[in-house]
């Protein structure tokens, strides 16, 4: 903080011997990096903004993609990320705290705020871990492509498989056999494959079982593609008729009718782009995170063994401060122009 | 060879207990706004849809949260706005023209690359 030092005059800051910008050689550089890596955080968005805007298909939308909570399960929207968001922001704030401590060279101070900064890191980074295993997985009814060749996303809550007892026997499973195991990825794959059929799945051995499953509730189709029937922004369809369209597209027998959570050919939330996107660009966001985690360790350990106590200065603490605080700047973007708009 | 030329700049930053106690009290305030700005953002996000017509006007209104927001994290928290003026200028102008003339071409671009993909399908 350069503000504390005496106003000099134009005259004298410019006159050579000293720094015009009265700052250190690190800490100079430091904000130079941060200017080039904000430019490309930037380029990645504005490259989004792009995207999106050439787009024809309808861009998924924030609250309905990101709903869920860890423990609780759906109809939470954007309360997830919100807390990301928090949990960067107080970790920021142990940061400066760290920063101010070690201007009055407390190094206690120091090693007490550096701590709880890498706590934060870890809880984001923990975090990100299950959104993008969220975000992968999908939502347990995916979306669908209804007979009448409209597209839709579905809400609710989905009525739990409890077992599949077979009526056909396979190679594995015989008559009468109860399956209890592995119940949703099953039903899941044979749905994308089209090896359903009402109330009934073809398993992998060649068996066939009846589905035993509890009913849905509050079911509601949003539909994201117009069909010959349904339009985009139509009639709400919810309940009865909502269950019905579904699973006569679910049991229709056709292959890639579903499609369940994302990967980097296709995603059930909306254009093949907007996986890439929320791949590339959260992904690289949380690399930094994660580099800024372990310098933050490796500076704790400077702060630990007293080498900048002995330097005279905390300075270190601050330019990795400077860092750490650009990638929380940069969540604040992410936030925003990803989950929000 | 010992020189006396050199200018520490990095005890610059030093300050006695009062000033911290100052500064403290700031960092705590930052950190109520960020909040509440993020708690308005989360809450407008999800009760007002985007079909309908106010959203144009809740799209400004992110956006502007979200500059505040970031302000408040480079000036007060990076203290950007502690450093000289020319520091600031050197790192906030070059970024703000190119980051203005990269959002208005590739939105222009991109809405222009939407409408031919459009005319095409027809």
């Amino acid at each position: 903080m350069a503000g504390h030092s005496a106003q000099l005059d134009a005259k004298t800051l410019w006159g050579g011997k000293e720094s015009p910008f009265q700052t250190s050689y690190g800490k100079l550089m430091m904000w130079f990096f941060l200017v080039s890596d904000a430019l490309t955080f930037s380029g990645l968005l504005i490259a989004y903004g792009f995207t999106r805007h050439d787009s024809q298909d309808a861009w998924p939308i924030g609250e309905e993609t990101f709903n869920s909570m860890p423990f609780l399960g759906h109809g939470y929207p954007l309360l997830y990320v919100a807390l990301m968001t928090f949990i960067l922001i107080v970790s920021s704030v142990t940061m400066v705290l760290a920063v101010e401590a070690g201007h009055r060279m407390d190094r206690k101070g120091v090693t007490k705020w550096m701590i709880a900064t890498v706590i934060g890191g870890f809880f984001f980074l923990g975090s990100q871990a299950w959104e993008w295993s969220h975000f992968i997985h999908g939502s347990e009814f995916g979306k669908i492509e209804l007979n009448d060749g409209s597209v839709a996303i579905v809400k609710g809550h989905f009525g739990e498989i409890n077992s599949f007892t077979v009526i056909e026997a396979g190679k594995k499973h015989k008559t009468g056999a109860v399956i209890k195991e592995d119940l949703m990825h099953q039903f899941q794959h044979a749905a994308e494959l089209g090896h359903l059929e009402a109330g009934k799945i073809h398993l992998a051995d060649g068996s066939v079982a009846k589905i035993n499953k509890a009913a849905d509730h509050e079911m509601k189709l949003i539909i994201k593609k117009d069909g010959k029937l349904h339009k985009v922004g139509g009639k709400e369809i919810t309940g009865k008729q909502a269950e019905k369209l579904y699973y006569e597209a679910l049991y229709s027998g056709d292959k890639h009718r579903v499609i369940y959570g994302a990967n980097m050919k296709q995603n059930e939330y909306g254009p093949q782009q907007y996986a890439q996107f929320f791949f590339f660009i959260t992904g690289f966001h949380g690399f930094h995170v994660f580099s800024g985690v372990i310098i933050n360790i490796l500076i704790l350990l400077g702060v630990l063994s007293g080498t900048y106590h002995k330097r005279g200065h905390y300075e270190m603490v601050e330019k990795t401060g400077l860092y750490w605080h650009f990638v929380d700047l940069v969540w604040v973007f992410v936030f925003t122009f990803f989950y929000l708009l | 060879m010992e020189r006396d030329d050199l200018i520490e700049y990095s005890l610059h930053g030093h300050h006695d207990d009062a000033k911290g106690k100052e500064i403290r009290s700031k960092i705590y305030k930052v950190t109520i706004l960020l909040t509440l700005v993020t708690i308005i953002e989360v809450f407008i996000g999800a009760s007002i849809k985007q079909s309908s017509d106010w959203w144009s006007a809740v799209k400004i209104t992110f956006i502007l949260l979200t500059l505040l927001k970031a302000g408040y994290i480079v000036m007060v928290f990076m203290h950007l706005g502690d450093e000289r003026p020319y520091l600031r200028n050197v790192i906030l102008i070059p970024y703000f023209i190119f980051v203005a003339y990269l959002i208005f071409i590739a939105l222009v671009e991109g809405t222009a690359v939407g409408s031919v993909w459009e005319t095409m399908w027809q």
